[in-house]
């Protein structure tokens, strides 16, 4: 570890913080129906959509429909996703003529798009034509960001407001977050990428002659398009199969800063939100503190992991002092990579710029938690801030049972309703992770899919089926996964992942809604101090740990050993 | 569910044509305007034609170039319609016996006394790399200079001359772009 990786990490952290209050307040105005500077320019176009969609941006909808709208808008994307993908071949823009997507491959990648998981069994340039990543694959990262940020913007309506028999609406949230939010920052960020040496262009692949007379042909296409959604929606579904590893998705350091920032941009706004809405800026500073503590945890941990050398590469002449570089770039190096490894899997993101396969034992480990712990650590747009308000809930409840009184939390009492869905939504992620994981490691075709064996080759299933339930979308790619039994295993854990935690959800925030608010009194406590940072970032850790604690022995921590003690295999 | 219909098919439907027609479209027409090389892929031109991208790595095997990292993309490396890393794990034998054959190699072909430079016999994430790290280009000095018969000092001023350093001094890593130092190493005369 050096000062200088250390610094790049502050600079980073700063950036982020900086961005929050600003942003924070831009979306509290939104969300509440104010008026922004965008306003003048777009809100016709609002209008217009919801006319010619015939929907009431006013009409408040019940916990249920709120639900159902949002099922139905899944089941329309998830249709025209798999359509357009198995129609790509008669479909234009496809300059290197690549057939239709197979049919277990388009289930797959469809269901991976629609719940911001962006999992990839296809390998963007030798797979998908030009079209299918823009109207397929760009249209979903948009829409699934944005449905996850109307999600959480519909839990906060639940904490902040009272006796109230509606969350919201829908489909104004969802239209809201597309065109004020996602759609102009996409355009500045997409131009940025292009000045940065990111393509964007229609032409086909172009064939150099190089400088030893071989020919190599160079993948291009409208990259930083869909790069650019692919990153502020946390997305991560990369242009190419090296995903922001490659030159062309992420040319240099700048590049490459600018992407991370742009994972946590929102992520980390909502919790500024979420403070302005239930009137108390600190709990959404005390929130982002609990996700801060974890996060630089993570850091440490993976930064000092990937600096120091692989014990077995250092025996045989590999000079140690650089550190483990297989998989890694030489443009962002250790500090920089070990950074986004932690920031993508923090955030539900899953673009890499580093293969996180190749990464030390304990290096690989740290993201595998950061999923496991359910994504809150910032988190995906949306999908971070609703997590981590359930495990407010629960942080609340054990303190609640600690001193015998009924919790609260922002003035709203937590009663067994509450509770049960709550924990209903956080076991189902687990749940999909641990059986998909216990199928795939006995039955053939799952073993198949696997590079390596022993530890790693476990840690490689482990890592696929955690990806999925959480919805990340990040891989230990020596899997390969473009089977039909990974295809449709996985695209299973993803729904579960993504369906089974939102609908209970909702219904936490439907009956929150509906209560009074309690004054605070002399018994209440406080959740904007340092203590309730302390039991939130506990009960992540307890909860998570409990569930993942046995898998994980066997995968990276048997690995860690056997690297220290030179054992390959 | 049904009164959900209309606005789930016809959301759906704009935001195709908004997000995935529009707007990729108009910021290629933007991008081809105003930044018509970058947006093309930063090729480079050599007597008219392409001979890369100052992005993308090469596959440098001569003993007259510097070489670049190992690659894990496509069947043999550097293959940019195939990107990818080798994705073995810190445990893997296939891993040790390559790096072993590489360090081998790479002290065979250059003057290197001490343990070999970490990036220039591990396999990139992309296997794309366009850059090494100053270390490995210096460690090709000796080899490069005399196979072209040229003076060492000419050679390590061309990779002084190359080294991109951090932005600000601060964010990124130094290295120096493979194709961009062999494409200077060409323009070298002979003394």
């Amino acid at each position: 570890m050096t000062i200088n990786g250390w610094m790049q990490i502050a600079v980073f952290c700063a950036i982020v913080l900086a961005l929050v209050r600003p942003l924070g307040g831009f979306l509290f105005r939104l969300y509440a129906g104010a008026r922004t500077f965008l306003h003048p320019v777009l809100a016709p176009v609002e209008r217009g959509f919801y006319r010619l969609a015939g929907v009431r941006p006013d009409a408040e909808q019940s916990w249920a429909s709120y639900a159902l709208a949002m099922l139905a808008f899944h089941v329309a994307g998830f249709l025209a996703v798999y359509g357009l993908l198995r129609l790509q071949g008669v479909l234009p823009l496809n300059p290197q003529g690549f057939a239709g997507v197979t049919p277990d491959l388009a289930l797959n990648t469809a269901i991976s798009f629609i719940t911001n998981t962006d999992w990839q069994s296809y390998g963007g340039e030798a797979t998908l034509s030009y079209g299918s990543q823009m109207w397929a694959l760009t249209v979903q990262n948009f829409l699934s960001a944005a449905t996850g940020m109307a999600l959480a913007v519909a839990l906060i309506r639940g904490f902040a407001r009272r006796s109230a028999k509606g969350i919201g609406n829908f489909w104004t949230d969802l239209t809201r977050s597309v065109l004020y939010v996602l759609l102009p920052a996409c355009i500045v960020f997409a131009l940025i990428y292009v000045a940065l040496g990111v393509p964007q262009t229609l032409q086909p692949y172009l064939t150099a002659k190089t400088l030893e007379g071989a020919d190599q042909t160079i993948a291009l296409g409208p990259v930083a398009s869909q790069l650019a959604i692919k990153m502020l929606g946390t997305n991560g579904g990369g242009f190419f199969n090296a995903n922001s590893a490659h030159p062309f998705e992420n040319p240099s350091a700048l590049s490459n800063l600018i992407q991370m920032v742009s994972i946590f941009a929102i992520g980390a706004a909502l919790t500024n939100v979420f403070g302005r809405m239930v009137g108390d800026e600190r709990q959404g500073w005390a929130i982002l503190g609990a996700m801060g503590a974890l996060f630089l945890a993570g850091v440490g941990l993976v930064y000092w992991a990937e600096a120091g050398a692989n014990p077995i590469h250092a025996a045989i002449g590999l000079d140690p002092s650089a550190g483990n570089m297989e998989g890694k770039e030489v443009r962002f190096g250790i500090a920089l990579s070990a950074l986004f490894a932690v920031v993508t899997t923090a955030a539900s993101c899953g673009a890499v710029n580093a293969m996180h396969d190749s990464f030390s034992a304990i290096g690989g480990l740290i993201p595998m938690v950061n999923m496991q712990l359910g994504e809150v650590i910032v988190g995906g747009v949306g999908a971070g801030l609703y997590g981590i308000l359930l495990f407010a809930v629960v942080a609340v409840f054990v303190a609640g049972l600690m001193v015998g009184r009924t919790p609260e939390y922002v003035g709203k009492k937590i009663e067994g309703r509450e509770v049960k869905l709550t924990m209903l939504a956080l076991l189902c992620s687990p749940a999909a992770t641990l059986l998909a994981l216990a199928v795939a490691i006995v039955v053939p075709a799952g073993l198949a899919g696997l590079q390596e064996s022993g530890p790693h080759g476990f840690s490689e299933a482990l890592y696929a089926t955690t990806s999925a339930a959480a919805n990340n979308g990040s891989a230990f790619a020596g899997l390969t996964a473009n089977s039909p039994f990974w295809n449709v295993t996985l695209a299973i854990g993803m729904m579960i992942g993504r369906f089974a935690l939102i609908v209970p959800m909702l219904a936490v925030a439907g009956s929150l809604a509906a209560k009074s608010k309690v004054p605070p009194s002399a018994g209440t406590f406080p959740t904007h101090g340092p203590l309730f940072v302390g039991l939130l970032v506990g009960v992540v850790l307890i909860m998570g740990g409990l569930t993942y604690f046995p898998a994980l022995t066997l995968g990276p921590v048997a690995d860690a050993f056997a690297t220290a003690a030179g054992d390959t295999r | 569910m049904l009164r959900h219909l209309r606005p789930a098919l016809t959301l759906l439907a704009l935001f195709t044509l908004v997000t995935g027609v529009v707007y990729p479209l108009a910021i290629t027409s933007v991008a081809q305007l105003a930044m018509p090389a970058r947006a093309s892929g930063s090729m480079i031109e050599q007597d008219g034609r392409v001979v890369g991208s100052s992005l993308i790595g090469q596959s440098f095997a001569s003993p007259r170039y510097f070489h670049g990292r190992p690659s894990a993309a496509g069947q043999n490396g550097y293959d940019a319609a195939s990107s990818s890393g080798s994705n073995l794990g810190p445990t893997s034998k296939a891993l040790a016996d390559r790096i072993k054959g590489d360090v081998a190699k790479a002290k065979a072909e250059n003057a290197i006394d001490g343990p070999v430079p970490a990036d220039l016999v591990t396999a990139s994430g992309s296997g794309l790399d366009p850059d090494i790290s100053p270390a490995a280009a210096y460690a090709q000095v000796d080899r490069v200079a005399r196979e072209r018969g040229v003076a060492e000092d000419d050679v390590r001023r061309l990779i002084e001359a190359s080294v991109q350093g951090r932005l600000f001094g601060l964010i990124g890593e130094p290295r120096t772009n493979v194709l961009a130092l062999n494409i200077a190493l060409d323009a070298l005369k002979r003394p």
